[in-house]
């Protein structure tokens, strides 16, 4: 594992505990741990929105708000993000994983 | 001298409780209350779930209004068409005014079945049903009669949702309803969830998730919804999974009141920004928000706003007075979950408290097993429908205040 992988912490799921100690090299690392080999700059335009919106509120945004909101078509999430584009983004984007409602 | 007004939107579960609250807790000679409403009929919604299998009669959950709201407060019934927040009016659908010098948001939230392509196709009311309607549940109550075999498909599109447990004890009464009919060998039944396990708390999720199985219903997690596709009677998943239907019940998108988005003050779901203890609107000094209408990380549910209610009227007073908002809520919510052959669980959490197990106090009825299959908690679920119009909408305590 490269070296800037073993300073940083990750809780039980895989999700980074410090969104601050995020980088693109590390979000490069996670995104081929999900299965993503080339990480566009698409993704990380989806990345950016999400760290925005975390630092701003605490929260990931739901695939709703990345649709409503920040304008990323729900099936182009899905093409970028295979499986489940609100939780794997989330983990590339360093942030904590978005909670499920209630 | 001109009295000062509190304008309550929505004569739901809310509205009702606070017209009888806010009665008793102001001095009328000062506070003139009033209630606006786009319609004169209260609907007991969670009796909805019951009428498709014909336990309850749509006559069971239907009231009027006027009868049920404190006959102290206006009551108004008309499409709102906005608020603006600046003037401190509600505007109505006619174009009149009226001011508030506070104002409660208890509009709840509605199905919105455009949300998804296709939903609202050709089978919309077919093969394809709601049950969180009035319209809906009485029409799918002939269509169950009606379903002989195939695939039941019971769906919930996207989170939240109010009542999360209603789509649960829709397949588990299915389950029942076709075992006593004697259809239950021809009908495969499907229950498909955008969550990852069948409920959002890990704990009862698993004692969910069990009973799914052991009723032999089949459970589909991680499942969002793109569209129905009414030709070939399929759901279809971003993911391009898809599940076959000859009888689709869904939980179509919940979403709060148009007017909310057209006053720009919800979020992507018209729900309002709400502080999650004092209830006061997040960017609005003088509005207070409850029930369904909030974005707070509890259910929506009736027992949320009771608890939500003396909150809610103890931070007025004390805005009123101009005194820090004091009361807190603390995200309880309890609520029965039907499971077949007459007979329920009981969950009960909070914000901090996941739900466990154990006992649960209930005057009257005994103690409730929390998180256990038991008769006397149907027994509880049943005599809720007599608590809520006697005693509920009155802002009256219930027994399980604890």
């Amino acid at each position: 594992m490269p070296e800037y992988i073993e300073k940083v912490k990750f809780d039980d799921e895989g999700y980074l505990e410090n969104h601050e100690h995020w980088s693109e090299d590390l979000a490069k690392t996670m995104a081929e741990e999900e299965g993503i080999y080339d990480l566009t700059s698409r993704h990380l335009e989806v990345i950016y929105a999400i760290r925005g919106e975390f630092a701003e509120k605490g929260e990931a945004p739901t695939l709703r708000r990345l649709t409503k909101v920040h304008g990323f078509p729900t099936k182009e999430l899905y093409q970028l993000f295979p499986g489940g584009p609100g939780k794997k983004a989330a983990r590339i984007a360093g942030v904590k994983k978005p909670h499920g409602c209630i | 001298m001109n009295k000062k007004q509190i304008i309550i939107l929505g004569g739901g579960t809310a509205g009702n409780i606070f017209s009888h609250k806010l009665v008793k807790s102001l001095n009328t000679d000062e506070w003139e209350i009033t209630v606006i409403d786009r319609s004169p009929i209260h609907y007991y919604q969670p009796g909805f779930l019951f009428i498709p299998f014909g336990i309850y009669r749509p006559e069971d959950v239907v009231k009027n209004k006027s009868e049920l709201l404190h006959p102290n407060v206006n009551q108004v019934f008309s499409e709102i068409d906005r608020i603006v927040p600046q003037e401190n009016n509600v505007y109505l659908e006619n174009g009149s005014a009226l001011k508030y010098d506070y104002l409660i948001i208890s509009t709840g939230v509605d199905i919105a079945p455009d949300e998804v392509e296709g939903m609202k196709g050709d089978l919309w009311g077919l093969q394809v049903f709601d049950f969180y309607s009035f319209d809906g549940a009485v029409s799918l109550q002939m269509a169950m009669k009606n379903f002989k075999g195939g695939n039941l498909v019971v769906h919930v599109t996207e989170m939240p949702i109010k009542c999360p447990v209603a789509p649960l004890e829709f397949a588990f009464l299915s389950d029942y309803y076709f075992k006593r009919n004697g259809y239950r060998p021809e009908v495969n039944i499907h229950y498909v969830t955008p969550l990852p396990e069948a409920f959002t708390k890990p704990e009862a999720a698993k004692v969910f998730g069990n009973f799914l199985l052991n009723k032999n219903i089949k459970i589909h997690t991680d499942f969002n919804i793109a569209a129905v596709d009414n030709e070939n009677k399929n759901i279809i998943s971003w993911d391009e999974r898809e599940i076959p239907f000859d009888l689709l019940v869904t939980v179509p998108t919940n979403m709060g009141s148009e007017f909310i988005g057209r006053s720009g003050m919800g979020d992507e779901l018209n729900l309002m920004p709400t502080n999650q203890a004092t209830l006061k609107a997040r960017n609005f000094d003088n509005i207070f928000v409850a029930g369904d209408a909030t974005d707070i990380p509890t259910s929506k549910a009736g027992s949320v706003i009771h608890y939500q209610a003396e909150v809610i009227v103890q931070n007025l007073i004390s805005k009123i007075k101009n005194n820090p908002l004091n009361a807190k809520f603390d995200g309880h919510t309890n609520c029965f979950i039907e499971t077949g052959n007459e007979k329920a669980i009981l969950i009960d959490f909070d914000y901090e408290n996941d739900p466990t197990r154990g006992r649960f106090p209930i005057h009257g009825l005994g103690p409730m097993s929390l998180l256990k299959e038991t008769r006397i908690n149907h027994l509880g679920k049943m005599a809720f429908k007599w608590l809520y119009w006697n005693r509920i909408i009155k802002g009256k305590d219930i027994p399980f205040s604890s």
